[in-house]
C-alpha cells in the first residue's frame, strides 16, 4: 500500500529532512511512526499526502509512483486517503454534519448519500447527537473525533494521522487509537505519527522509527529494498 | 461504514494494490453537478448577504463605474437620434436671380422635383414674400418708399430621407449650384457638421471612458475576490487537503464575483434614471424654448439596460476569475 523507495527529502535552504528512507507498509497493516521532535515523521507523512514531494527516490501508493502524480490529478489521489491532523482542520463556520459531509460533496454524492453516510460516520465515532452543532462548541476530543469522522466518510483505503493525540490527555488518547484499531480492523491500512511512546507501547503494532530523517532499522524491520515496477 | 471487507491476506506485489475508493455513479454526479452549482450559487449570495454593509459599498463603487459610460451613451444615442432627426428636415434654399422669369422658374422647380435626392421644392415668390415681410416685420412703411422689391424669387429644396447625410447633401449642393439662374444656394450645415464631430467625439469619448472604468470594475471585483479568498484561506486549504479540485474551489469565488456584477450594475441601472428623470424636466423647458416639440431623453432603454446588466455580470465573472487563478495558486497546505 506504501512504499518508501530510497527517498530523501531536503527542505529549500534546510538540512535533509528525510534521508534514504526505505519501507513498506502492506495493505491493511497499522503502524506507529515514532521519533524526537524533528526527526521527520510528518515531512514523512506529507510526502504520502503530496503536501510535499519527495527530493530524490519514490513513494509509491497503491502501485501508483507520486513523482508522476500532477497537480490535476493530485485531488483524486487526496480522495482515497484519510488525513487527520493534530489540530484538526475544520472549518469553523460550518456544523459538524456540513465538515463531514464536505470529502463526499466533493466528490458529487446525492444529498440522500450524502446524509446517509455522513450519519454513518458519526455514529462510528460517537457523535451523532452533535452532528448540528458547531465544531467550536466541541471539547478537544469531540473535535479530533469529528476529523477523524471526516477522513473515513468516504470510506478512503488509507488513513494518515499526524499526532493526533497530541493535544488529548491519556484516557481521550486512548479512545482515539480504539477508533483507529478498528478501522483497521475492517481493513484499511493505518498510518500515525506520534510520540507518545507509553500509549503505543500498549498497542501491539508495527513501530516505524525515525531519528535524524534515518530509518532506525532494527526496530523498524522491513526496510529491504524493493524493486519497483510501475 | 469503513469497507465491509477484511482482507486478511496481504498482497506483497505492490503494484496489484489499487487504492480503491467510494465512487458515486456517474449519472448520479451529472445530476449532483447541477444541484451543487445552484447551492453554491445561491451560498455565495448567502455569503454576500452576511456582511451587507461591505456587499453594498463594493457593489455601489461598481454601480457609479459602470453608470458612467452607461449614462453618457444614453445622452449620446439620443443626440445622434436628435441629429438624424433634424437632418430629415434640412432644407436648401436657392435664391434666384432677380431677373428669371417665373416661368422659367417655374421650369426649374419641376426639374428640380424629378431628381430622386429631392423630397419637395417650394417656391416663395418674391412679391408674396415682400408682402409678408411688411406685415410681419414692422419695417412696412419704410420698405414701401422702396421702388424695386429688393428680395428674390426663393425656390425651398427638401432633400429626401434617403439622401439626408451631411456627404450627401453636399454632393446635392454643389448641383445645385451649377444651375445658372441660382444666384445663391444657402444651407445652414456647419452646425450640423460641427454636432456631428462632436458626437463622434463623445462617442469615442465613451468607449475610452469605458474601457477604464471596465478595467476599475474589474480591478474592484478583483481586489475583493482577493479579500475573499484572504479570508477563507483556512477553508482553502482544507477543501485541498480532502481532495477538493480546483475547479471546486474556485466556484463560490467566480459566483461571488458574478453577483457583485449584478449587483453593481442594477445599481447603475437605477443611478442612471434617476439621473434621466432629475435631467428630463429642465431639458423639456430648454427645448421648449426652441421649438413646440418637447425633447426627453426618456429613460434608459431594455437594449441599453440589459446589455449593462450583461456586460456587469461577465466582467464580474472575469475579474473573480482572474484574481482566483491568480490567488488560489498560493495557497496550499503546509
Ligand atoms: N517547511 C519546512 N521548511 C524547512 N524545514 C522544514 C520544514 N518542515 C520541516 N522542516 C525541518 O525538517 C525536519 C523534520 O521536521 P518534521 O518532519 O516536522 O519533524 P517531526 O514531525 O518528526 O517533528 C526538522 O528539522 C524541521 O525543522
Ligand atoms: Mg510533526
Amino acid at each position: 500500500m506504501i512504499l518508501f523507495d530510497q527517498v530523501s527529502k531536503r527542505y529549500p535552504g534546510g538540512n535533509e529532512a528525510l534521508s534514504n528512507v526505505n519501507f513498506h507498509l502492506h495493505p491493511s497493516e497499522m503502524a506507529f511512526l515514532t521519533g524526537h521532535s524533528g526527526a521527520g515523521k510528518s515531512t514523512l507523512l506529507k510526502l504520502i499526502a503530496l503536501i510535499e514531494r519527495a527530493s530524490t527516490g519514490s513513494v509509491i501508493i497503491g502501485g501508483k509512483n507520486l513523482n508522476k502524480v500532477s497537480h490535476y490529478t493530485l485531488p483524486y489521489l487526496r480522495r482515497n486517503m484519510g488525513i487527520i491532523f493534530q489540530d484538526y482542520q475544520l472549518l469553523y463556520d460550518r456544523t459538524v454534519f456540513d465538515n463531514v459531509a464536505l470529502p463526499l460533496i466533493i466528490s458529487g454524492f446525492s444529498s440522500r448519500e450524502v446524509k446517509k453516510r455522513v450519519h454513518a460516520a458519526l455514529d462510528k465515532v460517537g457523535l451523532l447527537r452533535f452532528e448540528k452543532k458547531y465544531p467550536i462548541t466541541l471539547s478537544g476530543g469531540e473535535q479530533q473525533r469529528v476529523s477523524i469522522a471526516r477522513a473515513v466518510v468516504n470510506k478512503p483505503a488509507l488513513l494518515l494521522a499526524d499526532e493526533p493525540t497530541g493535544n488529548l490527555d491519556p484516557d481521550l488518547s486512548r479512545e482515539i487509537m480504539d477508533l483507529f484499531m478498528a478501522f483497521n480492523q475492517v481493513g484499511v491500512t493505518v498510518l500515525i505519527a506520534t510520540h507518545d511512546i507509553p500509549l503505543i507501547n500498549q498497542l501491539d503494532k508495527r513501530i516505524i522509527q525515525l531519528s535524524h530523517g534515518q530509518l532506525n532499522p532494527e526496530k523498524t524491520g522491513n526496510t529491504e529494498q524493493f524493486t519497483v515496477d510501475s | 461504514m469503513v469497507r465491509g471487507n477484511t482482507s486478511s491476506s496481504r498482497d506483497n506485489t505492490v503494484s496489484s494494490v489499487q487504492l480503491r475508493q467510494l465512487k458515486p455513479s456517474f449519472s448520479s454526479r451529472f445530476k449532483e453537478f447541477f444541484i451543487r452549482h445552484l447551492q453554491v450559487f445561491f451560498y455565495s449570495l448567502g455569503l454576500l448577504s452576511r456582511s451587507p454593509f461591505a456587499t453594498l459599498m463594493t457593489a455601489s463603487a461598481l454601480g457609479i463605474a459602470l453608470a458612467l459610460p452607461a449614462g453618457l451613451y444614453v445622452i449620446l444615442d439620443h443626440a445622434s437620434q436628435l441629429s438624424g432627426d433634424m437632418n430629415s428636415i434640412n432644407q436648401i434654399s436657392l435664391f434666384m436671380k432677380k431677373d428669371t422669369s417665373a416661368k422659367n422658374i417655374n421650369t426649374i422647380q419641376k426639374k428640380l422635383e424629378a431628381y430622386p435626392e429631392i423630397a419637395q421644392v417650394k417656391h416663395i415668390n418674391r412679391a408674396a414674400a415682400l408682402q409678408e415681410f411688411q406685415d410681419n416685420s414692422g419695417f412696412g412703411d419704410a420698405l414701401k418708399a422702396l421702388k424695386n422689391n429688393p428680395l428674390p424669387d426663393l425656390l425651398v429644396v427638401y432633400p429626401s430621407l434617403t439622401h439626408s447625410d451631411p456627404q450627401q447633401i453636399n454632393t446635392l449642393l454643389i448641383e445645385l449650384k451649377k444651375i445658372k439662374q441660382v444666384d445663391l444656394v444657402q444651407l445652414d450645415i456647419q452646425w450640423l457638421q460641427r454636432l456631428y464631430a462632436i458626437i463622434n467625439i463623445g462617442q469615442r469619448g465613451v468607449l475610452i471612458i469605458g474601457s477604464l472604468l471596465a478595467l476599475a470594475v474589474l480591478l474592484i471585483i478583483g481586489n475583493t475576490i482577493r479579500l475573499a479568498i484572504e479570508n477563507r484561506r483556512s477553508e482553502i486549504v482544507v477543501m485541498k487537503l480532502i481532495g477538493g479540485t480546483d475547479s471546486f474551489i474556485r466556484r463560490p469565488f467566480l459566483y461571488t464575483g458574478f453577483w457583485y456584477g449584478l449587483l453593481g450594475s442594477l445599481i447603475a441601472v437605477l443611478l442612471v434614471n434617476i439621473s434621466l428623470i432629475i435631467i428630463n424636466d429642465p431639458l423639456a423647458h430648454l427645448s421648449s424654448l426652441y421649438d413646440n416639440n418637447l425633447f426627453s431623453l426618456g429613460l434608459m432603454g431594455i437594449n441599453i439596460s440589459s446589455t449593462l446588466l450583461l456586460s456587469g455580470c461577465l466582467l464580474g465573472l472575469f475579474g473573480a476569475r482572474i484574481a482566483v487563478g491568480k490567488h488560489l495558486k498560493e495557497i496550499e497546505p503546509k
